[in-house]
C-alpha cells in the first residue's frame, strides 16, 4: 500500500505526519521524496547502511567523429546543446539525460557519462514499540535543478508488501507530480488559513488529475478560519485527523523530537489514522 | 534598478508574510510572484488583472493514429517510461510521466509523433494597493516551472524599466530546485526567511549553499524566533561564521494568521511587535540594497 503524503504549500507539517505515521504503522516503509530540502532523517534518526550516487545520463561529443551538423542542438527540446563556430558547447545543468541527441547524431560522435545529480541513502529506524522500518531519502545536490530522477530512483526501492509512506515536496509542479504517481492514497496535510486553502485546492486538483483518492489532515486546526472545513464538506473529501497548535509539540518539533514520542494521547490519534488510511484505501 | 528574492528553502517559514509586509513598505517598486506553482502573495494583495496571457512552455508530443502501426520502437525508446500500451489502445503518451524530450518523434519511423506547442499556465500583470505585481498560475500538474519564473520575472524587470522603478521584490517559491535556480540567478541580493527548527536550519543551509554556488549576497531572517532560543542562537553563530547578516527575529504571535485571514500584510493590520519587526528589517534590507 502506497501513501503520498503532500499539502501543495510548505510548512503545514508534511514530514510531521509523514514521520509520525511511519513511527506507529507496522511494517512500514519511509521514503523522503522532498530531495531538495529532505528533513525525515532529523526526526526518525536513521542508521544508513547505504549510499548510492545518483546520475544523469548526459552527452559526452567525440570533437573526431562529430561534422558540426548541428542536429543535436535542433532536437535538444532543453537548449542543453549548441553549435558556436567550430565548438559544440554543452550546458549541463540544462540535460534532462532523455538521449535525443544521441540517437540523431549521424555521425554516432555522441556517447554517455554519468553525471552526479544527488544521492539516495538507505537504512533503518525504529517505531514506537522497537521494531525496525525501511528508511530511504533522497539528497539532491546543491545546485543541480533537475529533481524528477532522483524521486524516481528512490522510488524504485518502493516494497509493495509494506505500508509506503512517500513524503513529497511542496508544490504541484514536477517533483510533486512525480511523487504522486502510482500512489494508492494521497493525504494533504493543510493549516487553516487562507494560503492553507488556496494551495490545497491546486494539490487535491493534480490529485484527481492522477485519479488519487484523498483524505485531509487539518494541522494548527484551532487558528486561522474555517475555509478548509467548508471545502472538504462541499468537495466531499473525508477529514482524517485534526491536530490542534500546541506550543510544546512546536517546541519538540522544533529540536527534532517526534509527537508520538511526546504525548500518549497523540500516538493514538496517529494508530487510528493509520488505520483511517487502509479502511479508505480498502473501500 | 535592484532586485531582491525572498527564499527559505523550506516551506511555511514566512516568506510570503515578509514578502506581503515589504510590499507595503517599499516604495517605486514592481512585485514578481515567483511561486508559481503555489502562489499566494495575490491572497493578501488582491491584484486585479490589467493583462493575462497564456504561457507556452514548451512542445509535447502528440501521436497520429492514422499513421501509427504500434511497432513499439516509442515505448522501446523512452526513458520516462511515458509510453503505455495495451492491446485495446494501443500506444498512448502518459502526459504525466512524459518529460517532452521529443525523442519519439524523432525516432518513429512512420513520422507520426509531432511535437505541438502546450500551454502550461497563465501569467498576469496586475494593479494592487502597493503597486503593480505580476504573477503567473502554473498549469495542474505541469512542468516548465523555472521558465515560467524566468518569465515572470523578466516581465517584471521590463514593467519597472517602463515605469521608471528602482526596485523589483520577488517572492520566491521553496526548495532548491530549479524553480528556486530561476528564481534566484542573478539578483542582487537575496532575503532567506528561516525558523528555528532542524528542519528550518537544515534547509536554510542547503538555500544558502545554493547562494554561494551562484555567489549571490544573502541576508537571513528568523522567523518564530522564540520558540526555540537555543536553535535561534545557533542560527546566529552559523550567520556570524558565515558572514551572514541576520536582518531581523520575529516572534511566534498569532496576529501573523489572524492578519492573513483578514487578506492584510501584518504592517497593515497590525502595529505590534512583530509589524515593528519587520519595519526594521524593511530599513536594514534597503539600506544593504543601496550599499
Amino acid at each position: 500500500m502506497i501513501i503520498a503524503i503532500a499539502s501543495g504549500k510548505g510548512g503545514t507539517g508534511k514530514t510531521t505526519i509523514a514521520t509520525n505515521l511511519a513511527l506507529v504503522a507496522p511494517a512500514a516503509q519511509y521514503l523522503d521524496c522532498d530531495v531538495e530540502e529532505p528533513n525525515g532523517h532529523l526526526f526518525l534518526k536513521p542508521a544508513i547502511d547505504k549510499q548510492t550516487d545518483v546520475t544523469l545520463p548526459i552527452p559526452l561529443i567525440n570533437e573526431e567523429l562529430c561534422s558540426l551538423c548541428g542536429l543535436c542542438a535542433t532536437a535538444c527540446e532543453f537548449n542543453a546543446i549548441a553549435v558556436i563556430g567550430k565548438k559544440v558547447m554543452l550546458f549541463p545543468e540544462l540535460c534532462h539525460g532523455c538521449g535525443t541527441c544521441m540517437f540523431v547524431c549521424p555521425e554516432t560522435a555522441i556517447t554517455e557519462t554519468g553525471k552526479v545529480i544527488g544521492q539516495l541513502e538507505q537504512g533503518s529506524a525504529k517505531s514506537v514499540t522497537g521494531d525496525k522500518f525501511t528508511f530511504t531519502h533522497g539528497i539532491s545536490k546543491i545546485g543541480n535543478p533537475l529533481t524528477p530522477p532522483i524521486i524516481k530512483r528512490a522510488k524504485k526501492l518502493i516494497e509493495n508488501e509494506r505500508f509506503v509512506i512517500l513524503d513529497a515536496p511542496p508544490g504541484t509542479s514536477c517533483p510533486m507530480v512525480q511523487t504522486l504517481i502510482g500512489s494508492d492514497y494521497c493525504i494533504m496535510v493543510t493549516e487553516p488559513t487562507p494560503f492553507g486553502l488556496n494551495d490545497l485546492e491546486l494539490a487535491i486538483g493534480v490529485a484527481r488529475q492522477l485519479k488519487i483518492p484523498c483524505g485531509i489532515v487539518i494541522n494548527r486546526s484551532d487558528s486561522g478560519d474555517q475555509g478548509i472545513k467548508k471545502y472538504c464538506q462541499r468537495e466531499n473529501i473525508p477529514i482524517l485527523l485534526e491536530i490542534p497548535f500546541d506550543r510544546d509539540l512546536a517546541f519538540a518539533y522544533s529540536k527534532g523530537e517526534a509527537a508520538v514520542n511526546q504525548s500518549p494521547q497523540l500516538r493514538e490519534s496517529f494508530q487510528n489514522l493509520h488505520l483511517k488510511i487502509v479502511a479508505e484505501v480498502e473501500k | 534598478m535592484k532586485e531582491l528574492t525572498i527564499i527559505s528553502g523550506k516551506g511555511g517559514t514566512g516568506k510570503t508574510t515578509v514578502t506581503a509586509a515589504f510590499a507595503i513598505l517599499a516604495e517605486n517598486k514592481v512585485l514578481a510572484d515567483c511561486d508559481v506553482d503555489a502562489a499566494d502573495l495575490h491572497l493578501i494583495l488582491t491584484p486585479e488583472e490589467i493583462s493575462s496571457n497564456d504561457f507556452v512552455g514548451g512542445r509535447a508530443p502528440q501521436i497520429n493514429y492514422e499513421k501509427c502501426t504500434d511497432c513499439g520502437e516509442c515505448l522501446r525508446l523512452c526513458r520516462f517510461d511515458a509510453i503505455d500500451f495495451s492491446p485495446e489502445s494501443g500506444h498512448k503518451i502518459n502526459e504525466f510521466a512524459c518529460d517532452c524530450c521529443a525523442l519519439c518523434a524523432w525516432a518513429c519511423p512512420e513520422k507520426a509523433i509531432s511535437m505541438i506547442d502546450t500551454i502550461n499556465g497563465r501569467w498576469f500583470i496586475s494593479a494592487t494597493r502597493s503597486g503593480k505585481m505580476v504573477h503567473a498560475r502554473l498549469g495542474i500538474g505541469e512542468d516548465n516551472s523555472g521558465k515560467l519564473v524566468a518569465l515572470v520575472r523578466n516581465q517584471a524587470k521590463l514593467l519597472a524599466q517602463k515605469d521608471n522603478l528602482e526596485l523589483l521584490i520577488n517572492d520566491g517559491p521553496p526548495g532548491i530546485g530549479c524553480p528556486v535556480t530561476a528564481a534566484i540567478t542573478g539578483v542582487d541580493l537575496v532575503l532567506i526567511v528561516t525558523e528555528p527548527t532542524l528542519s528550518g536550519m537544515h534547509d536554510m543551509e542547503r538555500v544558502h549553499g545554493l547562494c554561494r554556488h551562484f555567489d549571490i549576497p544573502a541576508l537571513v531572517c528568523v522567523n518564530r524566533y522564540d520558540l526555540n532560543l537555543i536553535n535561534t542562537q545557533k542560527i546566529r553563530d552559523y550567520c556570524t561564521e558565515h558572514n551572514l547578516k541576520l536582518v531581523g527575529e520575529i516572534p511566534l504571535d498569532p496576529i501573523v494568521n489572524k492578519a492573513q485571514v483578514a487578506r492584510q500584510s501584518v504592517v497593515e493590520f497590525d502595529c505590534g511587535r512583530v509589524s515593528q519587526v519587520v519595519r526594521e528589517m524593511w530599513e536594514k534590507v534597503k539600506q544593504e540594497l543601496s550599499s
